[in-house]
């Protein structure tokens, strides 16, 4: 998991330059994270080759995150870029509902 | 499971296992709850839109974190901090000052219905997590989740939601914070989605019910798991300070009481009272139909007592201020110049303003402010009417026991309708009193009087006699009524047959006199007889003497002759013809 430790919850994530953003909420390595993170990589890899970037937050070390993205449940995928923010839940084992979740379908 | 503030905790029996408490700081909910609600456990609070669940939880976190030192946390769903803090700020309290020192972690939790795309399984450790993080920031006590409900409209999966729920519950007593937890009321139970089946500790129901146009919100203890509480629906109103939940039963009667004993302005009824007025402290309900000078003698307890120097508030529910002076001012009584002096303050308002428990506070608020020595409602009757018979009994129990508390004297006037019922329906009221005053109308020769009587006053030796009072340009006036063969008389009827007293017993007086004169006329006759008789005896008397004294010397003479003549014939009888005839000589003349 490439987490950083930042000082101010706002610039946790850093932008890395790609037109897609998304960040991957999630609270220690379950099984359930794992599978989220694997199914995530598989989803973008498929459409979204070379334009995207995940930011997997553990929120059990950035418990203040949480509060940024109101993030409830947990997995919780955010899609920062492009606008306008999308929330997807869920270990994203059902690829058709990450697909419209992320507005996937129209882009591809 | 620790209980830092175990001080704070009400232990009024010594119960060995009872459930540690948590204070809430709401006036009356502790009093109800024996103390608070269940420490280090969650509580549900449930209740229809706008009844004050939001209020209620806030203020929780407020005076724990003012009054007993317990920072909270407050997860909000539904309204942003900006807007709680604005909402709070109507009842007085800072929370945006309590933020931000630290005392209050308020974390708006968003859902947008129908934003969250869901795929998959998932759990809400996120919310876990975020809550876990507010406690721990500033070491929070108490936690407040303001509505939870709010999930089921953002997430989907219902079956996720409830186990989750349900983790939650027991995560937060396993964190040892006690917890309040609003919800909806559902339709059919307590709350919309069924969260009373999680919190089993305690669940307070909230409810706001219009009764004639005029609504009241109430509180009840459903349930508190292992402990005693008021099951009783409580009426509660949120005034400037607050939630106040008021509760009859937990007022308990133990109030100072005093000896001392206060005029009521009219010196005849004084002396009815045992001579010397009521007591202080006393309440004292004056009852009658229409016309019968309630107001009048109020105003006139009023106004005996602002020239005493006390501070009198007079709560008037049918009429202005003014219109209470003008009135008065036609019986010799002048109270504005103690208004003026700040001695006595009318508060006037409809009784159909508000609800009986908003006119309760504004009581309430009037009276601490104006601190007075002797309060009026004139009349109580009218708030009568602003709710049912129970809830009115409840209002004037409290506000008794809260001027009771204050040592004020209370006058409440009652109208009540002509007939017998007169003194059924106040029954119920009555009892709360210690004093109770009728006046009643008396009606017959095509006029009507007022009497009064005095039905009770506790602990003195009161007139047990019905009195006639005349309101005149001087004022009250309390007169005999007349009590006779022919029953109670009283206006002209009395006048009357004041008179017809008064002739009579100048007849008889008369009449008296007339005995003595005759009396006195037939001693003199007999006295006229008796020297009479005496004049007579004298004469007679006299004339017996002198005959006497004849016969005796005839006698004498008859002896000596015969004596003589013995002589001559030798005889021996000489010595008791001289004795006889000695004793007569002797015995006549007296």
């Amino acid at each position: 998991m490439k987490t950083k430790t930042p000082k101010r919850p706002a610039a946790a994530p850093r932008p890395s330059g790609k037109r897609w953003q998304l960040r991957l909420y999630v609270t220690g390595q379950t099984m359930r994270s794992l599978t989220a993170l694997t199914n995530l990589k598989k989803i973008c890899e498929n459409h979204l080759a070379g334009e995207y970037s995940i930011t997997v937050i553990d929120l059990l070390k950035q418990p203040q995150l949480a509060r940024g993205d109101q993030i409830l449940a947990v997995p919780t995928v955010v899609r920062k870029l492009p606008k306008p923010v999308r929330i997807l839940i869920g270990n994203l084992s059902d690829t058709e509902c990450v697909l419209v979740g992320l507005d996937l379908r129209v882009e591809s | 499971m620790t209980n830092p503030q175990k001080n704070h905790v009400l232990r009024p029996a010594p119960r060995p296992a009872r459930l540690p408490r948590c204070p809430t700081g709401i006036q009356g909910l502790d009093e109800i709850t024996g103390g608070g609600l269940p420490r280090g456990r969650p509580t549900l609070v449930c209740g229809g839109a706008g009844c004050g669940k939001t209020l209620l939880a806030a203020e929780f976190l407020v005076r724990g974190a003012v009054q007993f030192d317990e920072p909270g946390v407050l997860m909000a769903f539904e309204e942003t901090e900006p807007e709680l803090n604005a909402n709070v700020a109507s009842l007085g309290f800072d929370l945006a000052g309590l933020v931000r020192r630290k005392k209050i972690l308020v974390d708006y939790v968003h859902i947008e219905p129908g934003e969250i795309q869901e795929s998959g399984d998932y759990d809400l450790e996120g919310l876990f997590v975020r809550i876990n993080h507010a406690i721990d920031t500033i070491g929070a006590k108490r936690v407040v989740l303001d509505t939870l409900e709010a999930l089921f409209s953002g997430l989907r999966n219902e079956a996720i939601l409830r186990a989750e729920l349900c983790r939650l519950f027991r995560w937060l007593k396993d964190k040892g914070v006690t917890a309040v937890i609003t919800a909806e009321r559902g339709r059919e139970q307590l709350t919309r989605h069924g969260l009373e089946e999680y919190v089993s500790d305690c669940v307070i129901l909230l409810d706001h019910r219009v009764n004639d146009q005029i609504a009241t919100r109430h509180l009840r203890v459903v349930k508190y798991r292992g402990a005693m509480h008021g099951t009783n629906e409580f009426p509660f109103l949120i005034g400037e300070t607050g939630i106040s939940v008021l509760p009859i039963t937990s007022l308990s009667l133990n109030h100072q009481v005093s000896t001392e004993r206060i005029a009521t302005g009219i010196p005849r009824l004084d002396a009815m009272l045992g001579g010397r007025g009521f007591f202080r402290g006393s309440s004292v309900l004056l009852t009658g139909t229409p016309g019968t000078g309630k107001t009048i003698i109020s105003a006139n307890f009023a106004h005996a007592a602002a020239r005493r120097g006390e501070r009198v508030l007079f709560f008037s529910f049918e009429e202005s201020p003014n219109q209470i002076i003008r009135n008065l001012h036609s019986i010799g009584l002048r109270l504005e110049p103690l208004v003026k002096r700040g001695l006595l303050r009318f508060h006037s308002a409809r009784p159909s303003l508000y609800g009986l428990e908003m006119h309760l506070a504004t009581m309430f608020k009037e009276i601490a402010e104006f601190k007075p020595h002797v309060v009026i409602v004139d009349p109580i009757t009218s708030l009568m009417d602003s709710g049912t018979d129970s809830e009115c009994k409840g209002m004037v129990t409290r506000l008794i026991d809260y001027l009771k508390g204050g040592q004020v004297t209370t006058l409440f006037t009652s109208l009540t309708q002509g007939g017998h019922a007169l003194q059924q329906s106040e029954a119920a009221m009555s009892s709360l009193m210690d004093s109770w005053i009728l006046l009643q109308d008396y009606e017959g020769n095509g006029e009507r009087n007022r009497v009064l009587y005095v039905l009770k006053a506790r602990g003195m030796a009161h007139s047990n006699q019905i009195r006639e009072f005349l309101i005149s340009d001087r004022g009250i006036d309390v007169v005999d009524a007349y009590i006779g063969p022919s029953g109670v008389l009283t206006g002209s009827a009395r006048a009357a047959q004041h008179s017809l007293e008064k002739a009579a017993v100048l007849a008889s007086q008369q009449e008296a006199a007339q005995l003595e004169r005759e009396v006195e006329r037939k001693r003199a006759a007999l006295e006229r007889q008796i020297s009479g008789l005496r004049a007579d005896h004298e004469t007679e008397a006299v004339e017996l003497r002198r005959i006497a004294e004849q016969v005796g010397t005839r006698t004498f003479v008859l002896g000596t002759e015969r004596a003589a003549s013995g002589r001559l014939r030798q005889a021996d009888i000489k010595v008791a013809t001289g004795r006889r005839g000695h004793v007569r000589a002797e015995k006549l003349p007296a």
